[in-house]
């Protein structure tokens, strides 16, 4: 406790008061609870678009809603999940947590950092306000293939452009942000191979990100020339293909889905250690896998485009590329199980939900490796055992671990301990209906079900009503978890300054609970 | 060659392991595996898949298992004290190599496979796939024969409510018919934006691009109807386009080709007739039903802005030269077709009579398909 200071000297430069405070704070923890909150109401916006969508498919026949709406349903559902839920809620837990695990006081670019998040509540608000337009919202699908979202899109599309190329912005600055702080503020003695998993982690992704989001913005521009510019990029009609418009989108699509599962990586390698009570096995091939597992993510994009009719030596290469993947994230699983062996283990909520995401993420790693081949992946292509897959890896997978963050940093945040009873009781909620919601989508998709439609045939009738009923479940489980929450925020038991037994790292071990407005003043020393 | 003797052997004893497994489970409507479709490709494309779910089953098994071990014996509430083992270079290598060579073991026979559904050489018969919101253009490409395939009248009459009603979604107006035992290669492309064929039993699956061509093929080897649909979010009716296939001996294929090309010459002949008001409307409404209604709906009102209404618009009441020449030619940049390379000269004309003279138009003319002959 020698360099961390107390709470009342803290006071003379806290938060300013009122709206003004949020507005224009610059401060990493203000920041980061600012994304936290947008991830939270984007989590319950995209999630009730998903609701509208088992609705309808709770019985064959069209119920509730047109194809037309249905198909801006999943669409939006999609775009809102990937960009506003996930990838905020990580970039608002690498706010609050990079500065205090690197033994910075904030992050490098406060100023940056405020615009960057202030950008996202206007371009998800534009991308909602498509769905009162005329011609109704973006309906292509999340990933939006040309020509369906250029010449036979609706006029809305446009601000769906805009809206993209906003937070496409807003996840660059982020990144940079993100490098800037980790490579110029670690305190004394904090190599980058004592670095936490987490912070390194997110040193690829934000690599990643810069890397990637402008090809993103790319695919974007070509789209909006094409439709109002004449040119053809994606019109075979005036020279262009509509399939190197997957091929852009997907250079940008399979680093993005690393985007969303590294951070988690390094959230499951932090919460483990702890309630195992044993070091993080194998660190350093935890870092070498990570980085393994982001240079390959450039190399394998058209593993989502087997049927598009690729030359057979194309379709081999990324077919081996693809499973060839296997391996690092095999590392990872096999790294975290080692951990836990001969550990010392208690089951307090984070560990629930990390060992629940090792767990579940695995079986989505199985399906992606299925997928990766190339012959049988034609079968798979386009239907729910794909749907099945994703939901597997970005619920089961970067969902859980986020509320896992949650759980475990929380206390380091607010000073108060969640209900543990009420944690429990969510874990479990959550994980017995996310599986009754996912998990028969792996066999109607086997059995032939197609995604993206508003209606099937009446073979698929008894799995999709399981499924929708898990998903309703599932949905209640979260407005239950917005519950826990608030109660927690609004008090609770206190938390000790090391918060678990065997937390390691300098927010536990050189931080109060909660952690001060300025988390480190004086930079700690890291032995 | 070694490849397929290689994987030969593994698939004999996978395929018997899973399907005394699974027929056991396997129900009508609990269907939960993939089909094998009963045909050399489809049967070799389940068997890779059975490999490859068999090797996640046992990796699962232990790498769970591990963790359950863990969980129940390693756990502080029993007294367990940890470890303090991090780190192990030679367990590292280990858990890297193994896997590397599962991986090897399963692109062998998946290149073998994923070959041979890329030959599509030395075709007995081609037919080009051409798909169109919301339905599929089937020309048999040495046959002179060439039509479209639609979801069915009972099925589109059934969406408010199906229950009971045979193969809901999965039924067409005209099935392509094709020859058992003789190889099809198919040719996909596309009029408007990307959509896929897939009939899950014949192993195909490939996106129907616009402007391009990709080619897939079948070798059915039992008489039967095969039934799919389209697998590519292609807008709004993208989950109301199946496909049907009837595979039928070679004397019935020679058969329906000679009824199709009858009917092809039949229809052909009966642009030269004169029609009657009543007759253009009553015939009318039935090609509004199948080709116009999923956009303009089915009393005329349409979506505005993006699907007009017929009722009252200005081309369906106004000059009957453009009303033609919207329906003929499309409209470009909208989802509006050119129905001249879909529908017949009398089908245009009786729908274009229909749309002036019903849906609420009392416009009182009317078009014969002669001068609709004399605009293509």
């Amino acid at each position: 406790m020698s360099t961390a200071t107390t709470h009342d000297e803290h006071h003379d430069h806290g938060p300013a008061s009122g709206l003004m405070r949020w507005v224009t704070t610059t401060n990493h923890k203000d920041i980061g609870t600012l994304y936290l909150w947008l991830s939270f109401i984007m989590l319950l916006t995209g999630g009730a678009m998903a609701m509208v969508i088992r609705a309808e498919l709770f019985q064959p026949g069209l119920q509730l809603v047109e194809p037309n709406f249905f198909n801006s349903m999943t669409t939006m559902h999609g775009l809102i999940m990937v960009f506003g839920a996930i990838m905020p809620a990580f970039v608002g837990l690498a706010n609050w947590l990079i500065p205090m695990m690197i033994g910075a006081p904030d992050m490098a670019l406060p100023r940056m950092n405020n615009w960057s998040f202030w950008i996202l509540p206007f371009a998800f608000t534009m991308l909602a306000s498509t769905l009162l337009m005329e011609g109704g919202a973006p309906a292509f699908g999340w990933t939006f293939y040309a020509p369906l979202s250029t010449t036979y899109a609706p006029d809305s599309t446009d601000f769906f452009i805009f809206a993209v190329h906003l937070m496409g912005i807003s996840s660059v600055m982020g990144a940079i942000n993100i490098i800037a702080t980790i490579l110029n503020m670690r305190a004394p003695g904090m190599t980058l191979m004592k670095m936490p998993l987490f912070v390194w982690t997110w040193l690829i992704t934000a690599y990643l990100l810069i890397a990637v989001m402008p090809v993103l913005a790319g695919a974007v521009t070509m789209m909006l020339t094409d439709r109002h510019f004449g040119t053809s990029f994606f019109d075979a009609a005036g020279g262009g293909d509509p399939v190197m418009f997957q091929h852009i989108f997907w250079f940008f699509g399979h680093p993005e889905v690393y985007i969303m599962i590294l951070p988690a990586f390094g959230i499951i390698s932090a919460i483990i250690p702890t309630f195992a009570r044993k070091p993080l096995f194998g660190y350093s091939s935890m870092v070498y896998a990570s980085a393994s597992i982001a240079i390959l993510s450039f190399m394998v994009w058209a593993h989502h485009m087997f049927t598009t009719g690729m030359p057979v030596a194309g379709e081999l290469y990324f077919m081996y590329a693809t499973i060839l993947i296997a391996v690092p994230t095999g590392v990872k699983i096999f790294n975290w199980v080692s951990t836990m062996w001969k550990g010392s283990m208690t089951f307090e909520t984070p560990m629930l939900w990390a060992l629940g995401f090792v767990v579940m993420f695995t079986i989505g790693g199985f399906s992606g490796l299925m997928l990766g081949v190339a012959p049988v992946d034609t079968q798979y292509h386009d239907t729910y055992f794909v749907v099945a897959h994703f939901h597997y890896v970005l619920v089961t997978g970067a969902l859980y671990s986020i509320i896992a963050a949650f759980y475990y940093w929380v206390p380091k945040w607010t000073g108060n301990m969640y209900d543990e009873k009420l944690g429990k009781i969510h874990f479990w909620w959550s994980t017995i209906s996310v599986n009754l919601l996912f998990f028969p989508q792996h066999f109607i998709g086997l059995a032939g079900m197609p995604r993206r439609i508003p209606d099937y045939a009446l073979q698929f009738a008894e799995f999709n009503m399981i499924s929708s009923i898990g998903g309703f479940a599932f949905g209640l489980a979260q407005v239950f978890f917005l519950y826990i929450v608030v109660k927690t925020i609004k008090g609770g038991e206190k938390a000790t300054d090391e918060v678990w037994e065997g937390a390691t790292g300098l927010e536990f071990e050189q931080l109060p609970s909660p952690a001060p407005y300025h988390s480190f003043n004086t930079a700690p020393e890291v032995k | 060659m070694i490849f397929r003797r290689l994987s030969k052997h593994s698939y004999v004893l996978f395929t018997a392991l899973m399907s005394s497994l699974l027929a056991t489970t396997a129900q009508a409507d609990y269907e939960l595996n993939m089909t094998d479709g009963r045909h050399a490709l489809s049967q070799q494309i389940y068997d890779l898949h059975m490999i490859v779910l068999w090797i996640c089953v046992i990796i699962g098994i232990g790498v769970f298992g591990a963790m359950a071990y863990s969980i129940i014996y390693h756990r502080k509430s029993k007294g367990a004290k940890a470890a303090t083992f991090h780190e192990s270079t030679t367990i590292e290598i280990i858990w890297t190599l193994v896997p590397l060579a599962v991986l090897i073991a399963i692109a062998v026979p998946a290149t073998a496979t994923l070959l041979d559904l890329e030959d599509t050489s030395e075709a007995d018969v081609n037919i080009q796939v051409t798909g169109i919101q919301w339905k599929w253009r089937y020309k048999y490409l040495d046959e002179d024969v060439e039509f479209i395939s639609s979801l069915s009248e009972e099925s589109r009459n059934a969406i408010p409510d199906p229950t009971g009603v045979d193969n809901y979604l999965l039924d067409v107006d005209k099935p392509i018919v094709v020859p058992v035992n003789k190889k099809i290669r198919f040719l996909f492309t596309a009029d408007d934006v990307i959509h896929a064929w897939w009939v899950p039993e014949l192993a195909v699956k490939q996106d129907a691009v616009p402007g391009f061509i990709n080619d897939s093929w079948a070798t059915i080897e039992e008489p039967g109807i095969y039934r799919g649909q389209c697998a590519e979010l292609c807008g709004k009716d993208h989950g109301f386009m199946p496909i049907v296939v009837n595979a039928v001996s070679e004397p019935e294929y020679q058969e329906w080709l000679v009824a199709m090309r009858a009917e092809a010459a039949a229809v052909a002949a009966a642009a030269d007739q004169e029609f009657s008001m009543d007759e253009l409307v009553a015939k009318g409404e039935s090609v509004y039903a199948a080709n116009c209604s999923a956009c303009h709906g089915p009393t005329g009102a349409g979506v505005p802005p993006v699907f007009p209404a017929i009722t009252g618009s200005s081309v369906a009441t106004g000059d009957i030269g453009a009303h033609i020449d919207i329906i003929m030619n499309g409209k470009t940049g909208t989802a509006m077709q050119a129905f001249k390379t879909q529908i017949s000269d009398v089908d245009i004309a009786a729908v274009v009579t229909f749309q002036r003279n019903s849906l609420g138009n009392t416009v009182g003319d009317l078009v014969q398909p002669s001068t609709i002959k004399s605009l293509r």
